[in-house]
């Protein structure tokens, strides 16, 4: 296709201000966590890194003092895995299972149970925070691992997304595997479970990092300083930044933001093109 | 639904169970709960509560922070969901045209979805705080009198920022491969049509991209209202003075740090509602797209 220079100048000059528009940011914020507090209080936030990285990010990862709390940026990660991970397989496990009845069954209760699953879609867990909290009080699931993963799963996004994609698989299939003798569950984890192993990996990939940014839920039930995630680590670090008189942290809690922000970042990264595929594909 | 499908057996209850069972639980009994609570008024101890109708609703809307936030909630969703999907679409367009380092543009413009909303929060108050911010340093010494502790349309101007920057990725990744999808002989014909590439992309590419735009600005409009939340709560709080809470972000303070449950329950109905009507608006409209 014809393009004049000019043109081929700005593309470049858009994208590269865009890029940097994006990155400047982060990129910021990493330099300046790699400073001395004093140093950041009196110069500003810094674009070029300094000699304190193992120092800061040593301190937040194996230090409880250094993140206000009673625990470490590394337990912190191990809660926001799992968190991610227990979030990515229970939505995966639970919306495949349900969008196989929707789709290939005719039963008495289908019509008002999709409509039931349907609902959720209607109101995000934004909108009804007060009373799940007390739900899952009256469980006494506040401070659990099941507590904070299981209402999170509630939404059915996930059933919609392999609803669609089953509408997709040939009907012939089914036919044949009939023919052979196969029953429901046979048919489902030898041949649609093995075919769908795209479509699984693709809304992995972004029910891990929809789950490991999860921000109010975790706040609301974690009131244990033991299952914060590392999201939630950083407002506890933010918001005792001017406490106690001495010159303010920022540098840990800029080293905080960048280690949360890595691995989301990096699973992105490295499967682009399953996470661009799949955001693209099950979103329409 | 399939042409083909199993007999009636206990099987797809098995199958549906688990989903069915948490959404009871977690979500049908807690959204009861907070239709009952929003006809209840608790005294200030929450010892014991009467059934008042609808006075939790006629408080709420007439309140005038509760209008406040709403408005503050239209003119924030709009112009979030208006920038982002304007910005993103430009760059967009400029990255489908660039053949050489497309893969790596691509990489740098997208991986900001992975950014958490609280994260990107405390990046951009950062960049504004009085003492060290680079942002705010530059804007004062332009001349403005940049000041969004006490000044409330300063403070939305940040928040408004933080949330456009961290929605641009999402768009641009929709947009790029709706650009991509565009047949390469629908483009060549356009070449040769017109030659001015800003010609070509309001009469050909724009109108081609209208249902992704169209989608777009329905996840834009959800995402600032819901999930802008940590956005706020890491970087203005709602301050100065509640002018930059979003409706969302009112229910959890009325609820959660002011404890008026009736109240927050109210405005969590009101809310439903609205999402409700957004909802169905979507699906009415995109299942059958916008086609030309």
């Amino acid at each position: 296709m014809y393009q004049s220079k000019w043109r081929i100048f700005t593309n470049h000059t858009i994208l590269v201000l865009g890029s940097l528009f994006m990155i400047l940011p982060v990129w910021i914020a990493f330099a300046s966590s790699t400073h001395t507090r004093e140093y950041i209080f009196q110069n500003g936030l810094q674009f070029l890194p300094g000699g304190e990285f193992f120092t800061n990010y040593g301190a937040i990862l194996f230090d409880a003092e250094a993140t206000k709390g009673r625990v470490t940026a590394l337990e912190m990660l191990f809660n926001s895995m799992v968190l991610g991970l227990g979030f990515a397989i229970g939505k995966v496990i639970i919306s495949m299972m349900a969008a196989y009845a929707i789709v290939y069954f005719r039963f008495k209760l289908a019509v008002p149970l999709f409509w039931i699953i349907f609902s959720t879609l209607l109101l995000p867990l934004e909108v009804r925070i007060v009373p799940s909290y007390e739900v899952v009080a009256n469980l006494g699931l506040l401070n659990t691992y099941t507590g904070l993963i299981l209402p999170l799963i509630a939404s059915a996004t996930g059933t919609f997304f392999f609803r669609q994609f089953y509408r997709s698989v040939p009907d012939e299939l089914l036919e044949a595997a009939r023919l052979d003798g196969a029953g429901p569950i046979r048919f489902f984890i030898d041949i649609l479970v093995p075919l769908s192993v795209t479509m699984i990996a693709a809304i992995f990939i972004i029910m891990f990092v929809v789950g490991w940014n999860q921000y109010l839920w975790p706040l609301l039930m974690t009131t244990d300083d033991q299952l914060y995630t590392i999201v939630i680590g950083i407002k506890q670090v933010y918001n005792s930044l001017y406490e106690g008189g001495q010159i303010p942290q920022f540098p840990k809690a800029f080293a905080l933001t960048i280690m949360a922000s890595v691995p989301p970042v990096l699973v992105v990264v490295i499967f682009q093109r399953m996470f661009v595929k799949g955001l693209v594909e099950t979103e329409k | 639904m399939k042409r083909v499908q199993f007999e009636h057996s206990a099987v797809p209850y098995l199958f549906i169970a688990p989903q069915i069972l948490i959404i009871s639980i977690f979500f049908l009994w807690p959204a009861a709960q907070a239709l009952y609570q929003s006809f209840l008024l608790e005294d200030a101890f929450g010892m014991s509560s009467q059934f008042v109708w609808f006075r939790n609703f006629e408080d709420v809307l007439t309140s005038s922070s509760w209008t406040r936030s709403a408005i503050f909630t239209v003119v924030f969703s709009v112009l979030v969901s208006v920038l982002s999907i304007a910005i993103s679409l430009f760059l967009a367009v400029r990255a489908d045209e660039v053949i050489r380092g497309a893969k790596s543009y691509k990489t740098l413009l997208m991986w900001g979805y992975a950014i958490a909303p609280p994260v990107a929060g405390l990046l951009g108050i950062m960049m504004f705080n009085p003492l060290m911010g680079d942002l705010y340093k530059a804007f004062n010494s332009f001349g403005f009198e940049f000041n969004h502790i006490e000044n409330a349309n300063d403070a939305a101007f940040i928040v408004i920022l933080i949330a456009v920057w961290k929605q641009v990725s999402v768009n641009f990744i929709f947009f790029l491969s709706g650009l991509q999808g565009i047949p390469k002989s629908v483009q060549e014909a356009a070449t040769l049509d017109c030659k001015s590439p800003e010609r070509r992309f309001w009469t050909i590419t724009f109108p081609l991209l209208a249902p992704t735009t169209f989608f777009l600005l329905v996840i834009n409009l959800t995402y600032a209202f819901f999930e802008t939340f940590g956005i706020i709560d890491v970087s203005t709080k709602g301050a100065p003075g509640g002018s930059t809470a979003t409706l969302v972000y009112k229910v959890y303070v009325d609820g959660f740090l002011g404890a008026d449950m009736g109240g927050s329950a109210a405005q969590s109905v009101l809310l439903m509602i609205m999402v409700s009507v957004l909802t169905v608006f979507q699906f009415r409209f995109i299942e059958r797209k916008v086609h030309y």
